[in-house]
């Protein structure tokens, strides 16, 4: 039978599946241990999102979902570039995770209540904050939602867009018509060639495509607002607790770091710093690292290599996306980005 | 069976007790394999907390389907999600296996054609298109479609009808009881024609007079329908596709997706049939022609009594084989977003994770497709096979 590749990837879970050894795995960090035995983290990323996950010309990776493999690999293995990056498209991303072909999904994956059960998958804190966001071309005429009635909707299969739509329109009494299409580039293609009249995603994935795909940016509109709840975040199996935590306390110390005002610049200065919070942080003082299973200067590296969360917002938000911070700010600046306490 | 060793009456040296035997064990062996397959999968899943079991075909999907055969909308279920996906692959299966039999016929005579002009269009054709990989063939039917003019600068080849980077739409009648009657009348129409050639057949066997049985056979075809309809009234109201907002509303509608994967997987599998057909018609020996010519046989004659019979028996075997990769391959669809069965069952494997399940259906569903094809195939292999008089 002749399959496309994603249902091959599809196919190798079942396959996985079936023919795993049945015996349970080891309880000391399965996944832990098969990185550094591996010496790379494998991190599932989008096939190409502006801001979260894009490969340069050279093929280097960059973006903010990126930068999270980056601060896994700096604390667990010590160097922020040993990761193996692994584009994943919509619909292969969870397989892929659950048959272990990746270690983590740093994807512009939102965290819903059926992934986090059905799914068999653990989520980190949300590394972002965004919703469902619509694209128009300026001569359809279209300004908000309600103007959309009819319209040809261009959308990724297996997102909670492709839902979030279908409630949204269903609860304005409008007809649509939905072009799903899983490739990232045969679906921009698609709207950008006027297949579709709206191109609907996470809403901060819309202005890399207005800026970088689009031959003329100025003649879309992104429509203002967004009409979901997506927090993103990293997603493990289930099953792995120490992994779990390593990377639910990684992503604290992005948070914590800019709160604290520690960045990859002053890091070294800091070491020095008197205040309690920061020389645990910095594997001065205590043992944190140990509980995770790392060593004390995990969280140095972490800042050190990739920076703290405002310089990770700011590197892949900043020019020429310049996509404002809002909800994304730290808890003491009114947004809802808030490290938990490391003690 | 008995055994023919007369000394020895032992059962273990039984050929029957042998065969029996050695296929209980291998079943035996086969059963214990997909019971640990089986047992397998289930602690495997359980272990990594993934969901499990059908439960989810009856829950509500909550996603929208571009284009749907039967009425559908997010609040159904994911079983009828799946067979609007089964529906919709069955649908351009069916359109391509006709088109790309009736595509690869016509070139596969031309390339043995006498006409130079005829025969290398055919044999160029034939050569471009079955060496270039069908995912190219799809995505490049894909793109151009999306290089047509907007629906508001839609091409229009005749009046009510469009063609744009929408798809093709163009005037339908509006159903009408009627129909339903015109249609039976239309099966009456088909067997009279049936009886007509048998006729024809029977009395050409029996007194030698050949009697042409083309403009009669039409006139039998069209005259029931044709009487049914004028008789209710002649019924008929255009429903004309209009500009509503962003798209075309009403008429008949062939979606760019449709269109591109089913002139790529057409195109494609057409060459192939071409193919069949010219090795099929250049099997027949050339005596066989020549005396049918010395009989004094009219070309068309000889194409439909003594060719064709014959080239049938090489033709019909490869030709199931093309069939079934055609509906397999229109699985490619995914690839430029035409909802078929496989982009379904991708988004529902998603949404649910239940992937060993949405997996397991899509398999069932193409080896279903598969064995009918195969089946209708092998019925009609047996009628064109030669009957030894």
């Amino acid at each position: 039978m002749r399959q496309t590749i994603k249902s091959l990837a599809v196919l190798a879970v079942a396959g996985t599946a079936a023919f795993a050894a049945a015996p349970a795995v080891a309880d000391d960090g399965p996944t832990l241990k098969a990185v550094k035995e591996r010496g790379e983290v494998l991190c599932g990323v989008h096939q190409g999102r502006y801001g979260f996950a894009i490969a340069d010309s050279q093929g280097k990776w960059k973006g903010l979902d990126v930068d999270f493999c980056r601060a896994v690999a700096a604390a667990v293995l010590g160097d922020s570039e040993k990761v193996k990056y692994m584009p994943l498209g919509s619909v292969q991303r969870f397989p892929a995770l659950q048959s272990g072909e990746v270690d983590m999904l740093s994807r512009t994956t939102t965290i819903t209540l059926t992934r986090d059960s059905a799914l068999g998958l653990n989520f980190g804190p949300p590394t972002f904050y965004t919703g469902t966001g619509f694209m128009v071309r300026k001569s359809i005429g279209a300004t908000k939602v309600d103007d959309l009635a009819g319209a040809a909707v261009c959308v990724f299969p297996g997102s909670t867009t492709e839902k979030n739509i279908a409630a949204l329109f269903a609860s304005k009494k409008m007809d649509y018509k939905p072009v799903v299409i899983e490739s990232s580039k045969q679906l921009v293609g698609a709207y950008m060639s006027g297949r579709c009249d709206v191109l609907a995603m996470d809403q901060a994935g819309l202005p890399g495509h207005q800026q970088f795909d689009a031959s003329n940016p100025a003649d879309h509109m992104i429509i203002p607002g967004v009409y979901s709840k997506e927090p993103l975040g990293v997603g493990v199996r289930a099953g792995d607790d120490q992994w779990f935590d390593i990377i639910k306390w990684v992503t604290h110390v992005t948070f914590n770091a800019e709160e604290w005002g520690i960045s990859s610049k002053n890091v070294d200065e800091m070491k020095a710093s008197n205040d309690i919070n920061i020389q645990r942080l910095l594997g001065v003082k205590g043992d944190l690292g140990a509980k995770l299973g790392l060593d004390k200067e995990w969280a140095y590296r972490v800042v050190k290599q990739v920076g703290n969360y405002g310089e990770i917002y700011d590197s892949n938000w900043g020019p020429p996306l310049n996509l404002e911070r809002g909800i994304n700010e730290l808890w003491t600046k009114g947004g809802l980005m808030y490290g938990f306490p490391m003690k | 069976m008995e055994t023919k060793n007369k000394t020895d009456e032992s059962i273990f040296y039984s050929n029957a007790f042998r065969s029996v035997a050695y296929q209980a064990v291998l079943f035996g062996l086969l059963t214990l394999l997909g019971w640990y397959l089986y047992s397998n999968v289930n602690e495997n899943l359980a272990r990594q907390g993934i969901a499990t079991g059908w439960n989810f075909l009856t829950t509500s999907s909550g996603f929208d389907i571009g284009e749907s055969v039967i009425r559908y909308d997010a609040g159904d279920t994911y079983g009828r999600a799946l067979l609007v996906g089964f529906l919709n692959t069955l649908r351009v299966a069916v359109l391509g296996i006709v088109l790309a039999t009736f595509l690869g016929v016509f070139m596969g005579v031309a390339r043995v054609s006498s006409n130079w002009l005829l025969s290398t269009i055919a044999s160029w054709y034939v050569e471009i298109c079955r060496n270039v990989p069908v995912v190219l063939h799809v995505i490049f039917w894909g793109t151009v479609i999306h290089l047509l003019p907007a629906p508001k600068q839609a091409i229009i080849p005749f009046e009510g009808a469009f063609i744009m980077n929408r798809g093709v739409v163009m005037p339908f009648p509006v159903a009408n009881d009627a129909y339903v009657w015109v249609g039976v009348a239309l099966l009456v129409g088909i067997i009279g024609v049936v009886v007509l050639n048998k006729w024809a057949q029977r009395k050409r066997e029996r007194t030698g007079e050949y009697i042409p049985t083309l403009w009669k056979g039409l006139g039998v075809l069209i005259a029931p329908p044709l009487l049914v309809w004028l008789a209710f009234g002649a019924p008929l109201v255009w429903d004309v596709p209009s500009l509503q907002g962003f798209n075309f509303k009403g008429g008949l509608q062939f979606s760019p997706e449709l269109i591109a994967l089913l002139v790529g997987i057409t195109f494609y599998t057409g060459a192939f049939i071409a193919e069949i057909v010219r090795s099929g018609i250049q099997s027949v020996a050339s005596g066989q022609i020549e005396a049918a010519r010395a009989l004094g046989l009219r070309p068309g004659f000889i194409m439909r009594y003594v060719t064709m019979p014959q080239a049938l028996r090489v033709i019909v075997p490869p030709t199931t084989s093309q069939y079934l990769s055609l509906t397999k391959n229109s699985s490619l669809g995914v690839l430029i977003g035409y909802p078929d069965l496989v982009n379904i069952g991708n988004t529902t494997l998603n949404q649910t994770g239940q992937s060993v399940e949405a997996i397991a259906v899509m398999m069932m569903v193409y080896l279903s497709i598969s064995i009918v094809i195969s089946i209708c195939m092998n019925i009609y292999n047996r009628v064109a096979a030669i009957k030894e008089r």
